[in-house]
């Protein structure tokens, strides 16, 4: 440790810390642009100059380590002086057009100036003006603002992975911009509006709709993905106006994806459910709310009594809250049926005897990015689990080894130290292979690297990913996994798919007790199906399945914030309240649970869902549905404590069969990250990023040929009924017999399994 | 004295022939270090005692630079040759590469062997294409004849060179930018430390010299660091090229003796043009502060005295300006130059080249106002040791320099709205 | 899109660095791209980076770095003409006056017939050879006086 003195006050610090971050630790406040925290330094704002004693000219605080002895004056007049210096030279070509800036209330150019500029301009020559770029529908450019900090740049070298933006030209004449107006692709494009320290880049959604001052900030927690990461959610007269993030370097750091930051926008949307709905006689009628829960409780009743409990079925979304997820499964129990199910994209559920408790990560999230080694299975990583991504690559900056068995091969950002690509029916054979070669057994040469690259290094994992979950033979693979990170000393765990893919295991929103698990519901339909936060055509492994079930059924109601497609098959709309309109809990990945407040007042008549399932438990006259508070029922779900119950491991081994060979093509049906969750499917300017392009139906060169397409046709893709008809696209990366047509999006709603037979026609034939 | 070291074999027929260089001696010294196994410690012995300083402006002693690079490093280190000659007023690299790029070659290969280096790139000017092809040419004559690539002379060592071309950009001469540009970037200088002898090229352990420097190895290893010393005068080694420009009546580069008199180099460069009266000299290239004629009469070409008159030696690039120049005009230029050739990344060289030039060229065209020399004066402290590279300062120190010496002139521009001269 | 000559010869630039290292040669490759081409389109840009590996972004920073890429089509003859201070003092002012008053444009102007570009230029490193101008990056001329400079117009066909 050194001795250190800044402004008089004595420190001890650790040798290699610079002198703006012992500053910082010690509660004095240097001046700073450039720098941040998360970033490399580039000591180029030059506003953090400070004294250093016996050292003639000023020096960078960011740039500088501390010295034993040395003795630092942020506030002398050397130091002034200098700071002052750069402050005006910062101005003197800066708009200051503060009054109709969006960042203004928020600039730390503003903030700083109040404190070190001088009234009057010494500047009287002409200002520089640098043309605004058009960099996509997230972020708002106006870099005439630009103080060149290059923070952006850096983001996207160092953390995003990608480098969009860049600095070009020299001199004066510099210019942050992408390559020729490009837009911004980076699924975490939004951090640089955040890292921004003037108001050149800003957040096209917000743009104008409020200034700073009036807004309000509430935390919370996002829904849209596995991680949790942790929200700051702005609103102003009962309306969500912004989300930012609110650091916690545990989980999301001071990052956010942009599906946590843009999907706000789909809770405003049109498409909010604002009053119960009945259906009577076929058309659709508003009603209040005790109408529309007494008819449900009758029906319920009814199907009870007249045709059994067993005739019960629910379905929940795993983006539901704790509350809402035990509840209803508290709901369904009371009525006297085990048929309810979370896991509606899985479609192998032959392991779930052999379950031991909730499968999550098996580790925690900053573990991920202390990794030497890592097996990912099955992911879309980027798409499905930005942050976490992040932290992959963290880890891969530090020198670990990222291995892949995928059905796809999306660019990672990142180098990948070995992948098989291959069909999905083939994952499990490759999974097979690598367990071969840690046996010591004959394996392909992939499979070697992959297993040797597992059993060096210190810190490793297998993870499974939402495509090797939702697998055919899930189960198998996940057996193999576990063996394989057995071998190798390695973590196990998954990736969550959902907000609260972990919560709902502890929740009990699955089918124990002998119930039917979501794809035997569908095999067998029920009469009744109580829906909570479900679109029924797009969360599910086999939506065209999905639908007839539904519209089979004698009852089927839907708890949701939005309409969407549920008319069609629902006889009972409630509206309930979407995250921000609820209290409730969401465990993440990592089985940690975050609990959060209501941020607004539900909108029109929507209602929190706890608290409708408690009336309708009521009405249905079942015992133990008197709580006052979302936290009672918390406190009961979560009773017992989280940690006991977490376990990846199979109890009993899966039976691995062979390959069975599948003769036509298979689909590989990942979930498109803007339309994973009902809300970012309604957030207008994430579905105009690129990420959110219509699907379309991609080959590797040999299947297009075979099916007799050629790249740009329309093509039909057909699983059972009805077909999709979707562009051809060539992509050399995938394994040959496979199809990739993305789910999640109305365009391909009407199609089956994500991971089954397809058949390919041209269209119109 | 003259031509002793470096362009001791220009006078020969096409004196970059490999097969001319060897006929005056050339490439022994890389013989007698290779046959002697003399010690890289050796060679940085007889370097220090040479007193030669770095001769790309900042005088540095070259043996304590090269005592800097660690010894036993694991991984490779880099030797990096700086001919991105384009400080205004300095042409020698040229000369060098032109004339006698063997000698620089012989340079590097024994800076090479000293350092512990594995490859060496000299980057070179984007301007003197020809010279380049020349470099390239002569790098192919030395490789072919066993003198560089693999198992030099038979030695078992190898060491290859390679050359790098700028292509438009002042501050590449700053040696970080200079690592930069090598690595495919943008030309935008690091801030230091870490100095390239620790994290340089590619990360690695780097030496950076300029081309005149290398080019003086030879001779401080084939005749001993005292012999050149001697040369020139204490604490001042060797002799040194001076490049002469402006208003002589035989502009050129004149390698002489360090210590030799202001007078004398003039009287070599023709002395001046016209027969006019000597006004200024600007002595170390365009970033160091003016010295009026008559201080510049008294001094003598090293690095401590033009140091006492309160300029720099810098590269020896001495431009030379009669009596009808106006300063405020030459200021102007060169304010210019700087603005236009600022990297842009660290704000007080961005923001503030554009401020100077355009005040001086307000000045200039008669729309000066009687408190911008105060403003000028303010704006260059403000940017003067505040800057990541020395650029920043190489814009300052004119201003300041003709507002020193100049200031009567700059005033009647803004009285009378025209020169005085 | 660019021609197997122009890649062979950025082959030859790549292997002067060490592995992995390729993007070092971004310099010499837009050279080279640029001598075939003319000058540097947005998609040889491009191209080049991908050639090397490197995002587009990173290649175009260095395209608008440094002065001697063209980042508009200029004239088959680029003249770049040295106006800095040592220049002027040896007396290009009257060379320029002459040169823009002969081929009818200005500095970052190019002749109607697509022959002549004239560009400003800093300093060559030549300055005792002054006044100095590049033509096409690569034939220094020097001592350049208006009848040089005429002279030198002459030889350009
Ligand atoms: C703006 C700027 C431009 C420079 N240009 C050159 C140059 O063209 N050639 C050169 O050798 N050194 C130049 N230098 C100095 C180099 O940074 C470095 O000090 C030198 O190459 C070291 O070599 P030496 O020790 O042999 O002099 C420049 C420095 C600055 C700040
Ligand atoms: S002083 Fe000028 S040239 Fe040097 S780093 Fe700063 S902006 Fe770039
Ligand atoms: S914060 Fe240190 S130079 Fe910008």
């Amino acid at each position: 440790m050194l001795n250190i003195e800044i402004d008089g006050k004595q420190l001890t610090v650790e040798p290699g810390t610079s002198i703006i971050d012992a500053a910082d630790a010690a509660g004095i406040y240097i001046p700073r642009f450039c720098y941040h925290k998360k970033l490399s330094v580039a000591a180029n704002c030059r506003m953090c100059l400070v004294q250093v004693e016996k050292v003639p000219k000023p020096l960078p605080a960011c740039a500088t380590v501390v010295t034993d002895g040395m003795k630092v004056m942020t506030r002398s007049e050397t130091a002034i002086n200098a700071q002052k210096a750069v402050m005006e030279f910062l101005l003197i070509n800066h708009p200051l057009d503060c009054p109709i800036c969006d960042k203004g209330g928020e600039c730390e150019l503003q903030d700083l100036a109040v404190g070190y500029g001088t009234g009057a301009s010494r500047y009287t020559e002409e200002k520089r003006v640098v043309f605004n770029k058009n960099i996509g529908p997230l972020i708002t450019t106006d870099m005439t603002r630009c103080i060149s900090c290059t923070r952006c740049v850096r983001f996207g070298q160092e953390i995003g992975g990608i480098m969009e933006m860049g600095q070009i030209s020299r001199g004066e004449h510099v210019e942050i911009t992408t390559f020729i107006e490009r837009s911004i692709n980076s699924e975490l494009s939004g951090n640089i509006i955040d890292l921004c320290p003037v108001g050149a880049l800003t957040s096209k959604p917000f743009r104008y709709s409020a200034r700073a001052w009036e807004l309000t900030s509430r935390p919370s927690v996002s829904p849209h993905d596995g991680m949790g990461a942790n929200l700051t959610v702005q609103t102003r007269s009962n309306r969500v106006m912004r989300v930012l993030p609110r650091d916690n370097e545990e989980i999301n750091e001071c990052w956010l994806s942009d599906k946590d930051r843009f999907g706000y926008e789909g809770l405003n949307s049109a498409d909010r459910l604002q009053h119960p709905m009945i259906k009577r006689s076929g058309a659709w009628h508003q009603c209040d709310w005790s109408e529309a829960l007494e008819f449900i409780a009758t029906q319920l009743k009814r199907i009870r009594d007249e045709q059994g409990e067993e005739q019960i079925a629910a379905l929940a979304s795993p983006h539901a809250t704790l509350e809402e997820l035990y509840l209803l499964q508290k709901l369904l129990r009371g009525i006297g049926s085990n048929h309810i199910d979370h896991r509606l994209r899985q479609s192998d559920f032959s392991a779930d005897a052999s379950l031991q408790g909730a499968p999550w990560l098996g580790m925690s999230i900053a573990d991920l990015g202390q990794l030497d080694s890592v097996l990912v299975v099955g992911s879309t990583l980027r798409a499905d689990h930005p942050l976490l991504a992040w932290r992959l690559r963290q880890a891969i900056q530090h020198g670990a080894q990222l291995n892949l068995i995928n059905p796809v091969d999306d660019d990672l950002l990142c180098p990948v130290a070995n992948k098989v690509i291959v069909a999905p029916a083939a994952m499990v054979d490759a999974l097979d292979q690598v367990l071969r070669a840690l046996a010591g057994e004959s394996a392909d040469a992939s499979a070697q690297a992959i297993a040797a690259s597992l059993k060096g290094g210190e810190r490793k994992a297998v993870l499974l990913g939402n495509l090797a979950q939702h697998h055919p033979r899930y189960a198998e693979m996940h057996a193999l996994a576990q063996q394989i990170a057995e071998l190798t000393g390695a973590q196990f765990g998954f990736l969550g798919e959902a907000a609260n893919s972990v919560g709902a295991y502890l929740a009990g929103a699955l089918p124990t007790g002998g119930g039917m698990n979501a794809a035997q519901m569908l095999d067998d339909p029920r009469r009744a199906y109580i829906l909570l936060d479900v679109e029924a055509e797009l969360d599910s492994y086999n939506p065209a399945k999905t639908l007839a079930a539904l519209q089979s059924a004698q009852l089927v109601v839907s708890l949701c914030a939005y309409k969407g497609k549920a008319p069609d098959y629902a006889h009972v709309l409630l509206p309930v309240a979407p995250f921000t309109e609820t209290s409730g809990t969401f465990v993440n990945t990592e089985g940690r649970a975050q609990s959060f407040s209501a941020v607004v007042k539900p909108l029109g008549e929507s209602r929190p869902a706890w608290k409708v399932l408690r009336v309708l438990g009521n009405l249905m006259e079942l015992d133990g549905f008197d709580y006052d508070s979302s936290e009672q029922v918390q406190a009961e779900a979560l009773a017992g404590g989280i940690g006991s119950k977490l376990n990846n491991a199979l109890k009993a081994p899966v039976a691995h069969a062979a390959g069975s060979a599948s003769h036509g093509l298979q689909r590989i049906g990942e979930v498109l990250a803007y339309h994973a969750d009902a809300i970012v499917r309604r957030a207008p300017s994430l579905q105009e990023t690129a990420d959110a392009k219509t699907p379309a139906a991609w080959m590797n060169g040999e299947t297009l040929a075979k099916v007799g397409a050629v790249e740009g046709m329309d093509i039909t893709v057909r699983q059972g009924g009805e077909g999709a008809v979707l562009k051809a696209m060539r992509d050399d990366r995938l394994p040959a017999g496979c199809v990739r047509v993305a789910a999640g999006h109305p365009a391909t709603a009407m199609l089956g399994g994500l991971m089954d037979e397809i058949v390919v026609e041209r269209a119109g034939s | 004295m003259a031509n002793e070291v470096i362009f001791h074999s220009i006078h020969l027929p096409e004196s970059w022939k490999l097969e001319n260089y060897l006929k005056a001696g050339g490439y022994d010294a890389l013989k007698k270090v290779l046959a002697e196994k003399i010690s890289p410690d050796e060679i940085i012995n007889q370097v220090k005692t040479s007193v030669l300083r770095g001769r790309g402006g900042a005088g540095f002693p070259t043996g304590l630079k090269w005592s800097f690079m660690p010894k036993n490093y694991p991984g490779d280190k880099y030797l990096v040759c700086n001919s991105d000659e384009g400080e205004p007023g300095t042409f020698k690299d040229r000369d060098i590469i032109r004339l006698n790029p063997h000698q620089l070659i012989e340079g590097m290969i024994i800076g090479g062997y000293t350092l512990g280096a594995k490859v060496g790139y000299n980057y070179i000017h984007g301007e003197i294409w020809e010279c380049y092809e020349r470099f390239e040419a002569a790098l192919d004559e030395a490789r072919a004849a066993g003198l560089l690539g693999k198992n030099i002379l038979g030695s078992g060592w190898d060491f290859d060179i390679h050359a790098h071309h700028g292509y438009g950009a002042y501050v590449c001469g700053e040696e970080t930018a200079l690592l930069e540009s090598i690595e495919g970037k943008k030309g935008q200088p690091r801030f230091k430390p870490p100095f390239p002898a620790s994290f340089g090229l590619y990360g690695k352990p780097t030496t950076i010299n300029n081309t005149e420097t290398l080019a003086s190895i030879p001779y401080i290893v084939k005749h001993g660091g005292q012999k050149f010393l001697e040369l020139g005068k204490p604490n001042n080694g060797g002799t040194k090229i001076f490049s002469v420009s402006g208003h002589v009546n035989n502009p050129g580069n004149f390698e002489i003796g360090m210590g030799t008199p202001f007078s004398e180099l003039l009287k070599m460069a023709g002395g001046m043009k016209d027969g006019r009266k000597l006004k200024a000299v600007i002595p170390g290239g365009s970033s160091v502060p003016v010295v009026p004629g008559e201080i510049m009469m008294d001094l003598t070409m090293d690095y401590d005295s033009i140091a006492k008159a309160g300029s720099y030696l810098g590269a020896g690039s001495v431009i030379v300006m009669d009596d009808t120049v106006c300063m405020v005009r030459a200021l102007e230029r060169l304010s210019y130059f700087y603005y236009e050739e600022s990297c842009g990344q660290c704000t007080p060289c961005r923001e503030g080249t554009g401020w100077l030039y355009r005040v001086i060229h307000r000045i200039e065209h008669g729309l000066g106002k009687p408190e911008d020399l105060d403003l000028l004066e303010s704006v260059a402290g403000n940017i003067m040791g505040r800057t990541i590279c020395a650029l920043g300062d190489a814009a300052a120190m004119p201003v300041q320099g003709m507002l020193k010496h100049y200031r009567n002139e700059f005033e009647y521009h803004i009285q009378h709205k025209k020169c005085m001269v | 899109m660019l021609s197997p000559e122009s890649l062979k010869k950025i082959d030859r630039e790549i292997a002067k660095y060490p592995d992995g290292k390729q993007q070092s040669a971004v310099m010499a490759a837009l050279r080279i791209a640029q001598d075939e081409k003319g000058w540097l389109a947005p998609e040889t840009i491009e191209f080049v980076a991908g050639y090397l590996g490197m995002a587009p972004i990173a290649a175009h920073e260095v395209a608008t770095f440094y002065n001697m890429y063209n980042l508009q089509p200029v004239g088959k003859y680029k003249i770049t003409i040295c106006t800095n201070l040592p220049c002027t003092l040896m007396g290009v002012e009257p060379t320029v006056e002459h040169l823009k008053r002969k081929l009818g444009i200005g500095f970052g102007e190019t002749t109607p017939d697509g022959k002549f570009t004239l560009k400003e230029g800093e300093c060559m490193g030549s300055c005792g050879d002054g006044p100095v101008a590049l033509v096409n990056n690569v034939r220094l001329c020097a001592r350049l006086t208006p009848d040089e400079a005429d002279r030198i117009l002459a030889g350009l066909e």
